[in-house]
């Protein structure tokens, strides 16, 4: 079964359609890049996916869960970090990962045993009592992740979280989000950068509202580079009628 | 249980918060007194007050304001858990909330009640400092007082929660404090009652008497006096329950998290 399905899943703002019948699916231990130009539809769809936006037509299904008709259930199982940083940045690092921990029902040791082992992957003990203000870009984002992952989700989310970060920051989240595929998670990253796309990762194209390819990076890559391919489908792409 | 832990979280965040804020905690405090202390001087020898319900005697104008800055704490105090709401859409942690999988409604709820935990402290504070300034209420009134102040705290908050989900940017905030919390302050019977404002306008008067500030704070000063009123009851529970339910209504993710245009 398919950790993550979306089915003919449409969206409008007003007259102005974003999402123009969406399909795909997803399985766990994978790498998923959700690749599109700025405008192509992915903050909409990132929006349904977490249900700050309603799917009204199409339906979208986590882990087996309906969004629409178990939204608990299908969010219990989704970690995301936004493109906007959501740390309190005048709490602590452990009041941040403590408040996360409630807002997803979690307390007590359950909670805590979670937190702990956020921050040793972080290896980020020993800061744990320090404003989330004192710690630099790289390492926001990093405990954001740790974060989105204290309530053992299925998918990870993370909707271009490299942006604003260098260079050895963006290499050291996209190496750190590609080792927790590894571990069994689906990780669906949305991005417009195609240079943190790796051969094996499965590549779900969108552009003006509609997926024009879903495959291997390598596959659609073909001979050649995939920034290639990747414009070559996306200046080509006829509007939507 | 959940639903507790998520609530427990919220409010310790809200105090966290509210205590961290130095400028927001001392302006809290020092806004009412600064009324009571320097506007009621003035005011005590130009206003002439009769005995009304639920006073049994004459009162000095001290005593006539004081569940009327209750009022005002509160007033302010939901604005500003809104202004913290609008502050959240912009730095995205209102997503983070409300992407928990506990329902929207709870969530909303518990952002309600920990500005009214706030609310009640900053409160209890004032009511301290003002009995030591010799204003004090009958001993049973601080007791009388504190579900009123729930209740009156809920629907200024749901008020609060109404207008962020409408404003779509902080700098818009600044029209709140001059359409919303002005108006709502002194049309109301918090600084005169009343009568007195029918001897100057009646249609002002009219219109003070369905401002649901105005029943609010009636609600109190007769709670603060071991007396309920009926009336203003029902007015601010009424009001309550339009406020929230304008509330999720603004909230609601089949609207969109606000009213707004694709970004990407």
């Amino acid at each position: 079964m398919s950790t993550l399905t979306l089915s003919h899943v449409s969206y409008r703002y007003g007259a102005k359609l974003a999402l123009d019948d969406v399909s795909f699916s997803l399985e766990k231990g994978r790498f998923c890049a959700f690749l599109g130009p700025n405008g192509a539809g992915k903050s909409t769809l990132f929006s349904l996916l977490t249900r700050l936006l309603v799917t009204r037509e199409g339906s979208i299904s986590v882990a087996g869960h309906d969004l629409a008709r178990a939204p608990r259930a299908a969010l219990a199982k989704i970690g995301v970090v936004f493109q906007q940083q959501t740390l309190d940045l005048d709490m602590t690092v452990m009041q941040n990962l403590r408040y996360f921990a409630a807002l997803q029902g979690l307390s007590g040791k359950a909670a805590q045993r979670n937190i702990d082992a956020a921050l040793d992957r972080l290896q980020m003990r020993e800061r744990s009592g320090e404003k989330a203000r004192s710690l630099n870009g790289g390492h926001r984002r990093r405990m954001e992740i740790a974060r989105a992952l204290i309530h053992a989700p299925e998918v990870l989310m993370l909707d271009e979280a490299t942006v604003g970060l260098d260079t050895a920051s963006r290499q050291a989240i996209t190496s750190h989000v590609h080792d927790l595929a590894d571990s069994g998670l689906l990780v669906f990253w949305a991005t417009h950068l195609v240079d943190e796309i790796r051969a094996g990762d499965d590549v779900v194209v969108l552009n003006k509202g509609r997926v024009l390819a879903h495959d291997t990076a390598a596959s659609l890559a073909g001979d050649g580079a995939l920034i290639d391919a990747f414009i070559r489908m996306t200046t080509t792409q006829q509007e939507p009628a | 249980m959940a639903y507790l832990v998520a609530l427990r979280a919220i409010v310790l965040r809200e105090a966290l918060r509210f205590v961290s804020q130095r400028s927001r905690l001392l302006a809290a405090w020092v806004r009412p007194l600064v009324w009571l202390v320097v506007f009621a001087a003035g005011f005590r020898a130009a206003l002439g007050l009769s005995i009304i319900p639920p006073y049994q005697t004459y009162i000095t104008y001290e005593v006539y304001i004081v569940p009327g800055l209750c009022g005002m704490i509160q007033l302010f105090n939901g604005m500003q858990s809104s202004l913290s709401l609008v502050y959240d859409q912009e730095m995205g942690s209102m997503r983070l909330l409300l992407t928990s999988p506990l329902p929207r409604w709870w969530l909303l709820f518990c952002k309600l009640l920990a500005g009214v935990a706030v609310s009640l402290l900053q409160v209890y504070v004032f009511l301290a400092i003002a009995a030591g300034f010799g204003i004090a209420l009958p001993p049973s009134g601080y007791v009388f007082a504190f579900p009123v102040l729930i209740l009156t705290g809920l629907m200024l908050g749901a008020l609060g929660l109404l207008i962020s989900s409408t404003i779509k940017q902080l700098e818009n905030f600044a029209g709140v404090m001059n359409f919303v919390i002005f108006p709502m302050f002194f049309m109301s019977s918090a600084l005169y009652p009343l009568w007195k404002m029918a001897e100057s306008s009646p249609l002002l008067r009219d219109i003070c008497a369905v401002n649901p500030f105005t029943h609010a704070v009636e609600l109190l000063r007769f709670a603060m006096y071991g007396q309920l009123n009926i009336t203003a009851l029902i007015w601010v529970a009424l009001a309550f329950v339009c406020f929230m339910a304008g509330s999720l209504f603004g909230y609601d993710p089949a609207r969109g998290m606000r009213r707004k245009g694709p970004r990407a």
